[in-house]
């Protein structure tokens, strides 16, 4: 027993530089977390609470901010609220305590719609046109491959104003500009790169033997990737997908320049949500919060992968 | 044996697929489904990205105005990246840019370094932790940078209000926004919040890649830990800790989304990035021509690093 532990302790850390080591570490992620915490927090506070100074940890929970989010509200007399009926739901009452009343939904559903529709339809495209690619790259002999993948990456590296540029004149041109179709084929080929990147090093680790394997009992090429390697490839296609999910679902410089009214996504959205007399914080917080969830549930399902993901592949643990 | 039952389910489900659909792509050469799978990638990628970068090559010579399209174009040669090179306004826009590259990938690689060293000793619980440490990487930027706006608001901030509480001065007696000393600091926190575990998470790999009988070694030759670091441990993350500094340093060049919401490039120009300059000329003075050519400039710049970069994951990729 004794040796085995003084065998261990010449790479293994002692239990002293453990506890340091980790609360050192504990420290930066509580202190890296408190801006997060803030934004949930300020979603549930009233307007007043959200603005009090000192900075209030304590207060008394509202909803105002996620109703302030969902709806329009116009101001009215007193007199003129008192001649309607009772308040229509839990928002309408909160809207007459502030002598104002519900006048309709607002854009906040429509554009989130828009981020769901856009992120989704250009993950699944890209996702397709990337396993392909990343298997003809992975199994065929290419001429010039490393050219041609280093230009798929290449294209990645971009700066997205530079290429908005174009964008903008050519999707004026042919139609596209500020339709969800648009922004799908954008962010598709701004994903498809790291797709192809990503999907060349999962199926790379597939071994060759199970299609050749299949090919020898009469499948085809195509039905051998079809059958044999899509379906051992299943988890590494689900990462990626999330990883081009996530990048479409937070990108915001093309949504802002391209966008306006019809397919204008949630990023550009949520900062020019504004109440009576400046930004309101609570509404912006809860829309915030609401746009985060989400992202944060992936990253959790993601954390195996997530070093795979952000090194293109490259760094693989 | 797994092999050997996979092959014997595929031959039982060979027999199923129609005879005809089989001929017809047996037929196909795997020369010509290798292509069949890589084109589609490559036309979408002609279409959307080289085709306008084309374009934008070409506008970068004329002094065509989007939003006078109809005006007739006019070729001017390389008279933009003259006026643009030789343009104190791009300088300042350039400086303030590598203010930014420089400290961001300074105190990122510092702080993830340190962090992935002080994970990397395994203690209770450091999975969860260092989830909870990537959180803010992997959010949005322009959500989240807007969001800082608010923390750094000067009396209802927490940001002041914390700074406050630990310097001793009054909250409202500094604009992290709105003070030309300040605000590029305060877009140069917000980065380095954003972006330190992706350092550390790239670090980790590194320091993971070192293997334990490496460490054994120098423990019987009695290397001090101190020597064992700066003789081990650093030169072996180094590809590593070069793959983050590298990214780290590409995307900040690039960078518009948070320093967008955050200042708009302000006050002034303190904050002006190189890409909020592109998107002021572009967007809101509609000189095309002009920010077409800073574009081509800026995109020469990027591909160049780029090309670095494909370098050093291919070194990474060899460990």
């Amino acid at each position: 027993m004794t040796s085995a532990t003084t065998a261990h302790s010449v790479v293994e850390p002692s239990a002293t530089t453990r506890r340091v080591a980790g609360s050192l570490v504990v420290l930066y992620a509580i202190i890296t977390m408190i801006p997060l915490v803030w934004i949930m927090l300020t979603a549930f506070k009233s307007p007043d609470d959200a603005i009090s100074y000192p900075p209030k940890v304590m207060f008394k929970p509202s909803l105002e901010g996620f109703c302030n989010l969902f709806t329009t509200r116009s101001r009215q007399t007193p007199e003129f609220i008192r001649s309607l009926g009772p308040p229509q739901g839990l928002c309408d009452s909160i809207a007459r305590d502030r002598n104002m009343v519900v006048a309709g939904p607002s854009n906040y559903v429509p554009r989130f719609v828009n981020s769901l529709i856009i992120a989704f339809g250009s993950t699944l495209l890209a996702v397709a046109l990337g396993t392909l690619s990343a298997y003809g790259f992975s199994r065929f002999r290419v001429p010039l491959k490393d050219d041609l993948l280093f230009f798929i990456l290449s294209t990645r590296m971009m700066p997205p104003i530079a290429v908005a540029i174009p964008i903008y004149l050519m999707y004026r041109t042919i139609g596209l500009s500020d339709t969800r179709l648009g922004m799908i084929l954008l962010y598709t080929s701004v994903n498809v790169s790291l797709a192809v990147w990503l999907l060349k090093g999962f199926i790379d680790e597939i071994p060759r033997e199970y299609e050749e394997a299949a090919m020898i009992d009469g499948y085809t090429r195509f039905q051998a990737f079809v059958k044999v390697v899509l379906p051992q490839a299943t988890t590494g296609i689900a990462a990626t997908a999330i990883f081009c999910l996530i990048f479409a679902w937070n990108e915001y410089a093309f949504a802002v320049l391209l966008t306006s009214g019809n397919a204008q996504t949630a990023p550009p959205f949520i900062p020019i949500i504004i109440g009576e007399g400046g930004q309101d914080w609570p509404a912006v917080a809860a829309g915030t919060t609401l746009f985060l969830v989400p992202i944060v549930v992936f990253t959790v399902l993601l954390r195996k992968y997530l070093l795979r993901g952000i090194t293109f592949g490259a760094v693989r643990k | 044996m797994n092999e050997l039952s996979a092959s014997s389910r595929i031959t039982y489900r060979a027999v199923m697929v129609r005879p005809g659909v089989a001929r017809r792509i047996r037929g196909l050469s795997d020369r010509t489904l290798a292509w069949l799978f890589i084109t589609p990638t490559i036309v979408l990628l002609l279409a959307i990205n080289i085709f306008p970068l084309l374009w934008t090559i070409y506008l970068s010579f004329t002094n065509y105005r989007a939003n006078r399209a109809n005006a007739p174009t006019i070729w001017l040669g390389a008279d933009w990246y003259q006026s643009i090179l030789t343009d104190p306004d791009i300088w300042a826009a350039m400086q303030v840019t590598a203010h930014f590259v420089i400290w961001t990938v300074v105190i990122e690689t510092v702080l993830g370094f340190g962090l992935a060293y002080l994970i990397d000793k395994k203690f209770r619980g450091h999975g969860m932790w260092t989830t909870i440490i990537l959180l803010p990487m992997m959010l949005s930027p322009a959500v989240v940078g807007n969001f800082w706006t608010f923390l750094y608001q000067p009396q209802i901030g927490l940001f002041n209000y914390v700074v406050a509480f630990f310097t001793g001065r009054a909250a409202s007696s500094f604009q992290m926004l709105g003070d030309v000393t300040l605000s590029p600091w305060a877009i140069v926190i917000v980065d380095a919040w954003m972006w330190t575990p992706y350092v550390m998470l790239i670090c980790l790999a590194g320091l993971r890649s070192i293997p334990d009988y490496i460490y054994e070694a120098a423990e019987v030759d009695r290397a001090s830990k101190w020597r064992q670091f700066w003789s081990i441990t650093l030169p072996m993350a180094l590809p590593f800790i070069m793959l983050a500094v590298l990214f780290r340093g590409i995307e900040n060049f690039k960078m518009f989304d948070m320093v967008n919401l955050l200042t708009g490039g302000g006050p002034g120009s303190t904050t002006e990035v190189a890409s909020i300059t592109l998107k002021r000329a572009a967007f809101e003075s509609w000189r095309t021509g002009y920010s077409s050519a800073f574009a081509i400039i800026l995109f020469v710049t990027v591909f160049g690093l780029a090309n670095i970069y494909v370098k050093a994951l291919n070194k990474v990729k060899s460990r």
